[in-house]
């Protein structure tokens, strides 16, 4: 990555807490959200689901659907134009076979989960669309399932695709199978490695699936006109993602396809694949109206994607002083129903952490009947720090160590080459430890009966990836911004932030909005903590081409060289003339030269590394397994903390997703392979009862490729959550434990022996 | 959500012959948190909802020392634990009543549509039924009185008949000594159904070290809350102390007949009935110490 | 299809007359007839609280109370908390506290929390965990929405 840090110590914007420029329409009511959207005309669509996890489809009749009052169109998978063969390349996501994409959204042939997909209805209502779409009768023929990764690789496993080839380490198998990819990274000579262990620990975790559990149901407008142009409004993470999927799905040019990203209410990694937009707009061609689908809660958790549940063995080799030597883990996580999980992401991250001279990671990418898996905040990390974390504390529990410095005597840092290959620049792993060692919630004592005091670590890569801005300047001095990147999590701030601080002027004097994809160049979608660092270097650079541009008409103003004219700090002089940003913006609109307006684009490369650590504090009720959190705090390595309130918002909110996950979260399967708890009320994320105050550190290391050193913060915190809760309930009770969640159920079960 | 009609009587009459000549499937509305969500998701049908909330006689809340208390069966939880005097002496009510749900729920949610949910983990049941409650129950033909541990007959079911209707739910008058309490095991903290849920009552001798008698309500291992009758009367004339609480907790385990479930197995479930009548007692008997009937 | 009922109610203060079908929630009809999409639909069941209004001056959950209902109620809104051109207190202390992300929860939060802090002028933070437990969100990790209620009861006194 290119060295692009400016050193600056003091900031007039970052490291400010400005109320952010959406603030205003979230707290009345005013945002609009793509449930909200009310269009002429409009119909509204309804889905049907299997009520199998595994069945052949022998017929779909719809004429009694199509026979309601009301009823507008229906659509099948017959709908889709034929997709056979054909692979699209999508940014992170890779290649994605289309087949596979459109078959989630509406299942061809086979129901492969309970909740997939089948028809679709639009009607003039949602009433009478959910009536028009219980009369669709499907004739399905029941086969075997398995939901569970480990049954799902067995030879004699029900096979999801006949024509699946496991892709055995670039080789490709010649048996059905539902193991999609084997793949595997070595380091070193871990046999050798292993054989110079003073003390080996090796232990397996099971880790269940789990939903993002955005509180926003996921929604869509489709508006396909006849002219050919197709409108959608969504909820998505990435409205070029979105726009790309759709038409690729439909077999249209991308150029047809208009996205209007509407406000977001919470994705994770869970609103980037497209589940409605494309069936959407098929009702709204066959209807000519603009067709409306928003899911149900139930119909988000069975039809959307959670993430991998898994199977982990985990060993680890080191000296009696704790140095580690040589690791082994074999990973094998669930993608769902179609190939394509978080294996790759979770095998690079199993020993990211630390410096490990010998060691090998296998991972495999499972099919069975579940849901597609996507992305849920550093996907594939948590599960395995949740192994890898805990192994290393038994090392530590073993050879008598402090937790801390068993992980500061191996920590990851510049230098250090990670199993997959690529080698850390300046990264702020030890950092986080040090804060932590120093932290005064390390430092105080935990006293009293059946209380422990965990600690754990965690790694995300944290993406570049392209962003495009644009600006104009405003007569009274303000910038527009126009950016892509949708806003989950006020984004539209730390951006807006970065060119304020670019050109001097206040975070107010900027006006952020995100654009739909015909008003702003190509944007990678929002996730892999790449916006504040990517978006935000757009956005330096499109301050730099603004402030270049000020500096010629101020040059054409004074009538000198743009080289005498002097900015700093957002004050342009020359000889004793100065004027600031705003009274120069001023003098402009008055004047005959050009308005100012700025454009930029990036596409950085890399990884820009983060690194949390996170310490637990917990109490166990013996009587009935139940873990209460008495004290929680998120040390983070941030780069530089734009804007410093929503920093520890994130940290503070992945550190409670990942909390939900360790104690109470997952997909409760009964023996029919049924999700048997679809609902807020059963699954059980934490309500603000259950949790304390997070409390937060934040280390600001800097990236050494963003000008303010910005890492990007959204996802690490949720990696260590699991481990640390382990790890405190391991010094609480004495009992390791290596299955989430840790409900109580559970936990009163292992104090029983 | 499948098309129905909706009336809101004024009077216990007209209710009466609303829910006995109305044709297809009739459904009452109190507070709606449980009826709106099961006729949404089609886990009930009907053709006509009645709203009882305008009926006089199903919003009264009459409490009096030497009468006890007459709860009106759509009256809202909010108004039982807002009750000055209820939470004294009707504690297990009250600690029932602020944990249906949520807050926004107890703006709405009665006790009596709890009852007439008669779902086996209801909240209210098991504290009802250590209050020793009673359904009071109207029809166009009279009224007729049930015992609450009575009401339930199977999940989602209970004795009401076409064209009855839940009016009032009465307790006997609690007598100083006396104390009650509720609680459950929920893996939250809020928001969660009851794995198990007890709700104790017990009358101390005037010393408040003995137990005079007790009553103690069970839910969500059997198909219905129950009464554990051995358990209750066993305790009578046993010091009140935890070792005989915990003692009353084993006897109460035999009349679990749990299933296992995304909640809990049943194995959990019924050590869990041991560990919650120990606490529902103790923390009834502290208070039985410190009530005085006035 | 059952006959539309006309309903009477005051929303927001205003006396508003609406038509709705039984099986329509008082949150459908918000939204949908009387284009008040602040409240949110985040689970249609009754444990999210995306969807909290006041009805009565009560908080209830307005996916759990037929628009039927609303008959003669006086209803309130998040449309209803920032009064003439003013954001109200509790609107003010979320967005100093940062206490959203998304923000689909904060309409919900907001009008539990008016609730709450008339009943509980002082809340202790287990007073506010308690009652805002019917309040799910996903995002923040609940301690700035904890903070921004402690002070918001703090610049209200």
């Amino acid at each position: 990555m290119e060295d692009l840090y400016l050193g600056k110590t003091n900031y007039k914007v970052i490291g400010q807490r400005p109320i952010r420029h959406d603030g205003a329409d979230k707290v009345t009511g005013k945002a609009i959200y793509t449930a909200d959207l009310q269009l002429p005309n409009m119909a509204h669509g309804k889905l049907i689901r299997s009520p199998h996890a595994h069945a052949k489809i022998k017929r779909i009749d719809v004429s009694q659907a199509l026979a309601v009052p009301g009823v507008l169109a229906v659509v099948t998978a017959d709908d889709f134009p034929d997709l056979a063969e054909k692979i699209a390349m999508m940014g992170e996501a890779g290649a994605v076979n289309l087949q596979h994409l459109a078959g989630n959204c509406l299942a061809k042939d086979k129901v492969l989960y309970k909740g997939h997909a089948v028809a679709a209805v639009a009607a003039i209502n949602t009433h009478v669309a959910e009536e028009a779409a219980k009369k669709i009768v499907v004739e399905y023929e029941p086969l075997p399932s398995v939901t569970w990764v480990l049954d799902a690789m067995k030879p004699d496993a029900p096979i999801l695709h006949d024509d699946l080839r496991t892709d055995e380490l670039g080789q490709k198998g010649d048996k059905p199978t539902n193991v999609s990819v084997h793949i595997a990274f070595e380091q070193g000579n871990p046999a050798e490695g292993f054989k110079q262990a003073e003390i080996i620990v090796e232990r397996e975790f099971r880790t269940a699936s789990v939903h993002q559990g955005y509180i926003e149901p996921h929604a869509a407008v489709a508006m396909w006109n006849e002219d050919g142009r197709l409108k959608i409004w969504t909820a998505t993470q990435g409205s070029f993602t979105c726009r790309q999927q759709t038409a690729e799905l439909l077999q249209i040019p991308v150029s047809q396809v208009l996205v209007v990203p509407c406000e977001i209410g919470g994705g994770f990694g869970g609103k980037i694949a497209v589940y409605l937009e494309p069936v959407a707009a098929l009702l709204s061609r066959k209807c000519g109206r603009p067709v409306k689908m928003t899911m149900q809660r139930a119909e988000v958790f069975e039809g959307t994607g959670p993430t991998p549940g898994s199977y982990m063995r985990v060993k680890l080799g080191a000296k009696k002083d704790g140095t580690l030597v040589a690791g082994e883990a074999w990973l094998a996580y669930d993608c769902g129903a179609f190939p394509g999980g978080m294996i790759g992401p979770g095998s690079m991250c199993v020993f990211s952490c630390y410096d490990i001279p010998h060691a090998r990671v296998d991972g495999y990418d499972v099919l069975n009947n579940k849901p597609k898996v996507q992305a849920y905040r550093a996907p594939g990390s948590t599960q395995a720090a949740f192994a890898t974390e805990q192994v290393i504390d038994e090392l530590a529990l073993q050879l008598k160590l402090d937790p801390i410095e068993i992980r500061l005597k191996n920590a990851a840092k510049e230098g250090t080459r990670r199993v997959d290959g690529p080698v850390y620049p300046r990264i702020g792993f030890i950092e986080t430890l040090e804060a932590a060692r120093n932290s005064e919630h390390w430092k105080s004592p935990l006293t009293g009966k059946n209380r422990g005091r965990g600690i754990a670590s965690g790694f995300w890569f944290n993406i570049g990836g392209a962003s495009s801005c644009s600006a104009s300047v405003m007569e009274d001095g303000t910038v527009s911004l126009i950016e892509g990147s949708t806003d989950i999590g006020g984004t539209r701030t730390s951006i807006a932030m970065q060119l304020a601080e670019t050109l001097g002027i206040t975070s107010d004097d900027v006006r952020p909005q995100v654009a739909d994809t015909d008003s702003v160049g190509y944007t990678f979608l929002t996730g892999g903590s790449r916006v504040t660092f990517a978006t935000g270097l757009a956005a330096y650079k499109l301050g730099l081409d603004l402030q270049a541009q000020m500096r010629d008409r101020a040059a054409r103003l004074w009538k000198c060289s743009v080289d005498e004219v002097q900015v700093e700090d957002g004050t342009y002089s020359y000889k004793d003339q100065k004027l600031t940003f705003k009274e120069l913006a001023a003098k402009l609109a008055q004047s005959a030269l050009e308005p100012v307006v700025g454009r930029s684009s990036v596409n950085p490369e890399g990884s820009t590394n983060g690194f949390a650590t996170h310490i637990a504090d917990v109490e166990v009720d013996p009587e009935t397994g139940k873990v209460t959190i008495l004290r929680y705090t998120a040390i983070q390595d941030a780069g530089k903390a734009i804007h410093p309130s929503y920093v520890e918002g994130q940290m503070q909110g992945g550190a409670v997703q990942g909390i939900g996950w360790a104690m109470n979260e997952e997909y409760f399967f009964d023996k029919n392979d049924q999700m048997r708890n679809a609902s807020f009320l059963d699954y059980r994320m934490p309500t603000c009862l259950d949790v304390p105050m997070i409390e937060t550190i934040i280390v600001e290391v800097p990236n050494p490729g963003h000008p303010f050193g910005v890492r990007g913060v959204g996802e690490a915190p949720i990696v260590p959550p699991p481990a640390a809760m382990a790890n405190a309930i391991q010094r609480a009770t004495g009992i390791r434990f290596t299955d989430l969640p840790m409900s109580p159920p559970k936990v009163w079960k292992a104090l029983q022996k | 959500m499948k098309d129905f009609g909706y009336a809101a009587p004024e009077s216990l009459g007209e209710a009466s012959r609303l829910l006995q000549h109305a044709a297809g499937s009739v459904k009452i509305l109190a507070g709606g948190t449980d009826i709106i969500v099961q006729l949404r998701e089609g886990m009930r049908e009907a053709d006509l909802v009645v709203d009882v909330k305008k009926v006089p006689e199903l919003q009264e809340l009459t409490f009096s020392a030497t009468h006890g208390l007459r709860l009106g069966a759509s009256v809202p939880c909010h108004r039982v634990y807002e009750h000055p005097q209820l939470v004294a002496a009707y504690s297990a009510l009250v600690d029932a009543s602020k944990i249906i749900g949520g807050w926004q729920i107890q703006s709405r949610a009665s006790v009596g549509g709890n009852l007439c949910n008669s779902s086996p983990a209801a909240d209210t049941i098991p504290a009802l039924i250590a209050h020793h409650a009673w359904c009071e129950i109207a029809s166009p033909r009279g009224k007729r009185t049930v015992a609450v541990e009575q009401f339930c007959t199977a999940p989602g079911k209970n004795v009401l008949q076409k064209g009855e209707l839940l009016v009032a739910i009465v307790f006997p008058p609690s007598l100083s000594h006396s104390g009650s309490a509720y609680e459950r095991f929920i893996p939250r903290n809020e928001m969660d159904i009851a794995v198990v849920g007890v709700g104790s009552r017990v009358q101390l001798n005037a010393t408040g070290d003995t137990i005079e008698f007790a009553r103690i309500g069970v839910g969500a291992v059997a198909p219905t809350p129950k009464y554990a009758q051995e358990a209750s009367e066993w305790l009578a004339g046993k010091p009140a102390t935890e070792e005989f609480f915990a003692q009353a907790g084993e006897l109460a385990k035999k009349i679990a007949s749990p299933i296992s479930d995304m909640r809990g197995t049943a194995e959990y479930r019924t050590h869990l009935v041991g560990v919650m009548v120990k606490r529902t007692l103790l923390k009834a008997a502290e208070r039985a110490k410190v009530f005085i009937n006035h | 299809m059952a006959k539309k009922t006309v309903v009477s109610s005051t929303i927001n203060g205003s006396s508003t007359e609406f038509l709705c079908e039984p099986r329509q929630s008082l949150l459908e009809v918000l939204r949908d007839t009387l284009h008040l999409t602040g409240s949110k639909e985040g689970c249609n069941n009754g444990n999210c609280g995306a969807c909290t209004v006041l009805m009565d001056g009560k908080p209830v959950l307005s996916c759990l109370v037929l628009g039927v209902e609303a008959e003669g109620a006086k209803i309130e809104t998040v449309e209803s908390l920032a009064k003439n051109g003013q954001l109200a207190p509790v609107q003010q202390c979320f967005l100093e506290g940062a206490a959203l992300q998304c923000g689909i929860c904060t309409p919900g939060f907001l009008m539990a929390t008016k609730a709450l802090l008339e009943k509980f002028p002082q809340p202790t933070e287990h007073d506010i965990r308690f009652h805002l437990a019917n309040n799910l969100c996903r995002c923040t990790g609940y301690d700035k929405i904890v903070k921004s209620v402690q002070a918001c009861a703090t610049a209200v006194r």
